[in-house]
């Protein structure tokens, strides 16, 4: 039942993605248009819950979805399974959700 | 696609064709070629029982009803897999040469004929064997052909067990636990059989490891499928039922 459950994860978490991917180009072209500098998106994101929250799931959802889907490549071009296989994908999440969790603390803390 | 016409034109364009065909074992091999002569309507499995019968005795190959009815005969023809009784050499020719090698996918036993027992084992893995729902003293069970269904279950029983899906699909070739798209189109006309009573089971074994989750749905089953079936699909739905499944009861 694991790859069903990757599965529904890898799907479950396109689904968060989408609309944030979508809500993330309109406020760059927002900002952009608007010629905000960066002084002022920080003045905007910084002590934000909702930007925070925002950019946050994004980088669970991506984390989930690219772990399993990386998983899934390196056991179709490598002889990888089983423990190794699932310790490669977990350090793949553990780095994508560090990263990103830096960026998004980075302009969201005040 | 060259139409009935053009097969026809290109019949006799040559008096003979180079015809590579792969001999070897589980251990390796390599290529042969062949002079054989062109004839009228002439089959790629016809080129193969000419070569066994006039130039090597010792070519070993599979077929048996020779009218694309018992799945047997399937090889890759130029790097494709394709049902060779009905694969017309004018079709497939290309520049008076053709390539003939066993099927891919699946281990060589000997030249042309590759050892079916993964393919099979897969579909018995995949629960694609038939469940009873009632026993001999019961009444026939009704079977409506316009029930929606029945529909999905009639779309693919007309499967042959060629395996040119299975030899057809990337996903195997990267993934040997893979069920593959023969099997799991089964385990889905058997889902959708009102005669079949274990649907849960079939979803249970199709969710395992190298079941329907792992397709990519590139669609080379359905793309080389010689009865025109649509092996994506019936995954496609083995997908979403196993999906509606996971809401309707909160897990997998």
């Amino acid at each position: 039942m694991l790859d069903f459950r990757l599965y529904m994860a890898q799907r479950l978490s396109a689904l968060i993605m989408a609309p944030l991917v979508v809500g993330h180009l309109a406020v760059m072209i927002y900002a952009v248009q608007g010629g905000l500098s960066a002084g002022e998106i920080l003045g905007r994101t910084q002590g934000s819950l909702f930007w925070a929250l925002f950019y946050g799931g994004f980088v669970v959802a991506v984390s989930v979805h690219a772990a399993i889907g990386l998983r899934t490549v390196i056991s179709e071009w490598t002889r990888l399974r089983g423990g190794m296989l699932n310790g490669v994908a977990m350090a793949i999440f553990a780095t994508l959700l560090v990263m990103g969790g830096r960026a998004v603390l980075a302009v969201t803390l005040v | 696609m060259l139409d009935d016409a053009s097969i026809a034109e290109t019949d006799h364009a040559a008096d003979s064709i180079a015809v590579s065909v792969w001999r070897g074992d589980a251990s390796g091999g390599t290529w042969e070629t062949f002079t054989v002569p062109r004839q009228p309507s002439q089959t790629v499995l016809d080129i193969v029982t000419w070569i066994q019968q006039e130039a090597d005795p010792t070519l070993t190959y599979r077929f048996a009803c020779r009218v694309g009815m018992c799945g047997s005969c399937a090889m890759m023809v130029n790097d494709e897999p394709r049902w060779t009784c009905r694969t017309h050499v004018g079709r497939v020719v290309k520049d008076g040469a053709i390539s003939i090698a066993p099927l891919r996918n699946l281990p060589v036993i000997k030249d042309l004929a590759t050892d079916m027992d993964p393919f099979f084992d897969k579909w018995v893995k995949a629960e694609a064997t038939h469940h009873p729902s009632a026993g001999r003293h019961d009444d026939f069970a009704a079977v409506l052909p316009d029930d929606e269904q029945r529909v999905e279950a009639s779309a693919g029983i007309e499967c042959i067990n060629c395996a040119v899906c299975y030899a057809a699909c990337d996903t195997v070739a990267g993934n040997p636990d893979y069920l593959g798209p023969a099997a799991l189109q089964r385990a889905w006309t058997l889902y959708n059989d009102s005669r079949d009573d274990a649907g849960g089971a079939i979803l249970d074994a199709v969710s395992a490891q190298g079941g329907c989750h792992s397709c990519h749905s590139m669609g080379s089953c359905t793309h080389y499928c010689p009865n025109d079936l649509d092996p994506m699909g019936a995954i496609a739905g083995l997908k979403r039922a196993t999906a509606k499944r996971f809401f309707r009861r909160g897990r997998g």
